[in-house]
């Protein structure tokens, strides 16, 4: 399992210092995640880093649950190790249904997206203040002057997909933000159905009448890797 | 047979360095980190100590996580090299696809 995870390791290493060499390639107009990761269940405000802070804490606690649930299994209580595995199993859905919600509202975008103007410049606008425009620079543009902007710019992009993306003039943001989460949240999905094959195995007795939990502590391993990825992910595309 | 009952002696032995209240410690850490790292974000630090801030907090995060819920920290040290070492690879690929993609920002067209 240790040999797998140092593999791995390195396919996210590869990725995320991809994203940081196109990172320093486009300082200028790169977007900030500040910008772009606002939105928060049922609250109209800008509210930037809050749900990704929420998804990290989803995680980590079920990181927790499943450490007590390797350390039930070092006890062969059956019982223990069934319940902290079922709340990493939930644990591992809630952080699944979170990133879909998250991918939901990247692609969507705001209401009205961003103005591409003749210079190639990108003008966001904000649904929660209309008729502003907003530079990446930090230039606000607002009343007839925004107007005059609107006319004159030569494409309307909304939300995000692999072309193009609202929250600047580089597709390669878009790209890097569905292929590093993507297959991150690939791996949380693989993680969810390892465990539940063993909880079922734990379920039927299976590890009992081998006497040996090791199963338990495998695929423990995998997830707190997931996790430990996560933290990485939430680092680089979030944070900085 | 002899071997698998030796190693799983010093498995059992090895294990029972990491107690409940230890994991629930690390959670706490973890989390505090996390809130932190969120925190510091809204504030006017300049952005560059900012980024060296959060980069040096990750490394704590992923000493936590790799030294005590994977229990690296409970490990037979040539085994602890034999994973860790191989990620000086990492650290000098940042360094040149940072250094390069940098210096492609500066040629134009």
């Amino acid at each position: 399992m240790w040999i797998f995870l140092v593999s791995d390791a390195f396919t996210f290493s590869s990725l995320l210092i991809a994203y940081g060499a196109m990172r320093h390639r486009f300082p200028e107009i790169w977007p900030k995640p500040g910008d772009v990761f606002t939105h928060f269940p049922f609250i109209h405000a800008h509210v930037p880093l809050m749900y990704v802070g929420l998804m990290t804490f989803i995680l980590i606690m079920s990181s927790v649950t499943m450490v007590l649930a390797v350390d039930a299994g070092h006890r062969m209580k059956r019982k223990s190790v069934l319940t902290w595995l079922g709340w990493t199993i939930v644990g591992g859905f809630v952080f699944l249904g979170s990133q879909a919600w998250e991918w939901y509202h990247f692609i969507k975008g705001s209401e009205k997206g961003a103005y591409v103007l003749a210079d190639g410049r990108y003008a966001r606008t904000d649904d929660l203040e209309p008729g502003v425009l907003k530079f990446h620079d930090g230039t606000v543009v607002e009343g007839a002057e925004a107007q005059a902007l609107i006319a004159s710019s030569v494409k309307n992009v909304k939300g995000a997909n692999l072309t193009e993306n609202e929250y600047g003039n580089v597709p390669l943001f878009g790209n890097f933000f569905f292929f590093i989460t993507g297959f991150h949240g690939f791996h949380v999905f693989s993680g969810v159905v390892i465990n539940i094959i063993v909880f079922i195995l734990v379920y039927q007795g299976f590890l009992d009448r081998k006497k040996d939990y090791e199963l338990v502590e495998k695929v423990g391993l995998y997830w707190h890797f997931v996790d430990l990825v996560w933290v990485f992910v939430f680092t680089f595309f979030y944070l900085v | 047979m002899h071997h698998e009952v030796v190693s799983h002696a010093s498995e059992e032995k090895a294990h029972s360095a990491l107690t409940t209240k230890m994991i629930w410690k690390v959670f706490w850490i973890l989390l505090g980190i996390t809130l932190f790292e969120v925190g510091i974000s809204f504030t006017g630090i300049p952005h560059t100590i900012l980024i060296w801030t959060f980069v040096a907090l990750t490394l704590v995060k992923a000493y936590y996580i790799v030294g005590y819920f994977m229990h690296m920290k409970f490990e037979v040290v040539p085994f602890q090299w034999a994973i860790l070492l191989p990620f000086i690879l990492i650290v000098y690929l940042i360094f040149i696809a940072l250094y390069e993609g940098t210096v492609l920002g500066y040629i134009p067209g």
